[in-house]
């Protein structure tokens, strides 16, 4: 097991090589000039050369590349060209909001996913059924910043339960684990989770009446177990694939929706790539697409181990 | 020890299974009657589709409730099967009647140990500690003799081979010494040196332990080798019942003596057509009026097509559904 593991999380390096590749490759091929949006537009040209060769710009591409490959090595993305502040804490800290809202609207939608899969592959083709399944159609095709304006006018505009927007007082500088802050959570985990709800609940429909059709279950009631005997037989084998999707829906989401942020206000990863798009921030929009990229590798890790340890039928050599 | 302790381990009377899922009804078995009596072991032989797994099943009750009409009473040691529910239900399935089912890699669950699976029914069943419980799945184990069973408890069904899950599927329906086993073509989905080993493994086991059992079979030989007792269906009825003996030497069944006819001998001079019986099986939901076999019977006459035969005994315990006989008696 640990062997795997090991073994598993070596061959994660040359991946997350690939990745960083990639996403210097991306932002580097993206047309314009990084430095447009911090000089002004009546710059000499010495001055422009000059900043470029402070942030490195001017040496040839495989060079940057190295440079930047080695800086991030030792934990250095870089510095903001708008804010020049390093990237890593600009990154961290909206990865962080990020998180908060995205591990909540993971588990709200896990949660209320299996159910709806669980009750729907139960009772396959009745009226709960149905329901169910609707409310997971709803989950993956309505527009969430069409359904977080709606909750913003219904529980903050006309209930006035919720605060309609940001990270509370003092912003997500000065976060606090107390009601003041943690209510502004709510309404943004909550059209986030709609995405994972829908998915999970698909998925798990369609585990579970695969699983209750095999004759193992006949096996399972001919021994003697009851139906209850027999979910928990259910839930162990569908457990290892819904777990992976929940992993997969969590990395997608930690990259932040960028709909979902700007309507909230919500100072996370989509609003920080938003702005590193628009202002043209290459060290912040090439750090912020590196973390979030390994991220997910090592999301998918985490899956990939937990599943082994789930399903003996995995090869664990 | 009363006077259930006489009477029959399995008492079918008239049981009647209809599959309503479906566009048309499906009447898969028709006013089966069997008995077996205490340490015997009775084969069910048929074709695919005649009914016998179908007949097997009903025992503990596994068919869909919602999809399955069920007619009829079926008695396991005095024990009405028919009115048991829920959690009665639950606890005389494995105990009163267990099963060992065709596929044992389909027919254990593959994300549990073996070992676990055995623990699991003991421990639903029996009033003892989990280690004692692994202790008798141990037991087990050695008794079908499984070769290093210690380590095998440990293993996964996709860890063992097909004859040693078979082994392990045995000791999972014998360790909880049910009144009856119910065996569902157990040797069928293995290579066929290992169907001999599984069949002289059960055969031993229930001279062993005095089992009673209902054995279901597509293969002639596998029954004579089993079995006291053979009761042929055909397209949901059993059409011949008797002794091995009886039926083998002397069937009078048209069916049966079809079924025996296409048997292969080693004897048999190459060149020669093996012989096969004409036609196929009738559809359950649209089964003929009279016999169902007269379409495909040789000896059939008119009175056949529209009239249902009649169950003539004819001798001791050998009893056969065809108008022929009652002409002949």
């Amino acid at each position: 097991m640990l062997a795997y593991a090991i073994k598993r999380t070596l061959f994660t390096l040359p991946i997350m090589l690939g990745v960083s590749l990639v996403c210097f490759a991306l932002v580097h091929l993206a047309p314009g000039d990084p430095l447009v949006s911090v000089l002004p537009p009546d710059a000499s040209q010495a001055i422009k050369e000059q900043m470029m060769a402070l942030y490195g710009f001017d040496r040839p591409y495989h060079e940057q590349f190295a440079r930047w490959l080695a800086r991030v090595a030792q934990g250095d993305l870089g510095t903001s060209i708008r804010t020049g502040r390093p990237v890593s804490l600009e990154v961290g800290k909206a990865v962080g909001n990020t998180l908060m809202i995205a591990t909540l609207a993971t588990l709200i939608g896990f949660v209320l996913g299996t159910l709806f899969g669980f009750v729907a592959g139960y009772f396959r083709d009745s009226w709960l059924d149905k329901a169910a399944s609707a409310a997971a159609v709803f989950g993956v095709s309505v527009p969430h910043y069409w359904l977080g304006m709606i909750l913003v006018i219904i529980f903050a505009v006309q209930l006035g339960w919720l605060p309609p927007t940001g990270a509370g007082p003092g912003g997500s500088e000065a976060w606090v684990w107390d009601w003041v802050h943690v209510q502004h959570l709510i309404l943004p985990a909550v059209t986030m989770s709609v995405i994972p709800m829908g998915i999970i609940a698909r998925t798990v429909r369609a585990l579970v009446a695969e699983i209750l059709s095999q004759e193992f279950v006949a096996g399972l009631r001919a021994k003697g177990l009851s139906e209850f005997g027999v979910f928990r037989h259910v839930v162990k084998n569908a457990a290892p694939t819904a777990l992976a999707v929940m992993g997969i829906q969590l990395g997608y989401l930690l990259g932040g929706s960028i709909l979902i942020e700007t309507v909230f206000s919500w100072p996370g990863s989509g609003l920080l790539l938003n702005d590193a798009i628009f202002q043209r921030d290459l060290p912040l929009l090439q750090g912020t697409i590196l973390v979030l990229a390994l991220f997910f590798v090592v999301l998918n890790l985490a899956v990939d181990v937990m599943q082994t340890t789930l399903d003996p039928r995995i090869q664990r050599a | 020890m009363s006077a259930t302790a006489e009477g029959p381990v399995l008492d079918i009377r008239g049981l009647r299974v209809t599959f309503t899922g479906g566009a048309r009804p499906v009447r898969a078995v028709d006013d089966v009657s069997l008995a077996i009596a205490r340490g015997e072991v009775v084969a069910l032989l048929g074709e695919s589709g005649s009914g016998k797994s179908v007949t097997l099943r009903s025992v503990l009750r596994l068919h869909p409730p919602r999809k399955t009409r069920i007619e009829g009473t079926i008695r396991v040691d005095g024990t009405d099967v028919m009115t048991l529910e829920g959690a009665a239900l639950a606890a005389f399935r494995g105990k009163g009647a267990s099963m060992i089912f065709q596929e044992p890699m389909l027919a254990l669950d593959p994300v549990y140990s073996v070992g676990d699976q055995i623990v699991e029914a003991i421990l639903r069943h029996e009033r003892m500690s989990r280690a004692q419980a692994r202790q008798r799945a141990l037991e087990w184990f050695e008794h079908v003799r499984i070769p290093s069973p210690e380590r095998r408890l440990e293993a996964y069904p996709h860890e063992m081979s097909g004859g040693m899950r078979q082994r392990a599927m045995i000791a999972l329906a014998l360790a909880c010494n049910p009144k009856l086993l119910l065996a569902d073509e157990p040797t069928t989905a293995l290579d066929a040196t290992v169907q001999v080993q599984i069949l002289l493994l059960l055969r031993e086991l229930q001279r062993e332990l005095g089992l009673s059992m209902l054995f279901v079979t597509h293969d002639i030989g596998v029954a004579v080798e089993v079995a006291d007792r053979i009761a042929v269906m055909y397209a949901g009825r059993i059409v011949e019942i008797g002794s091995v003996r009886d039926v083998i030497r002397t069937p009078r069944h048209p069916y049966t003596a079809g079924l025996l006819a296409t048997r292969a001998h080693g004897g048999r001079l190459s060149g020669n057509r093996l012989p096969a019986i004409a036609g196929s099986p009738p559809d359950l939901a649209n089964l003929p009026p009279g016999c169902a076999f007269a379409p495909r019977c040789g000896h059939a006459g008119e009175s056949c097509m529209h009239e249902a035969p009649p169950v003539v005994a004819i001798g001791a315990g050998h009893e056969a559904r065809c108008v022929l006989l009652k002409t002949a008696a």
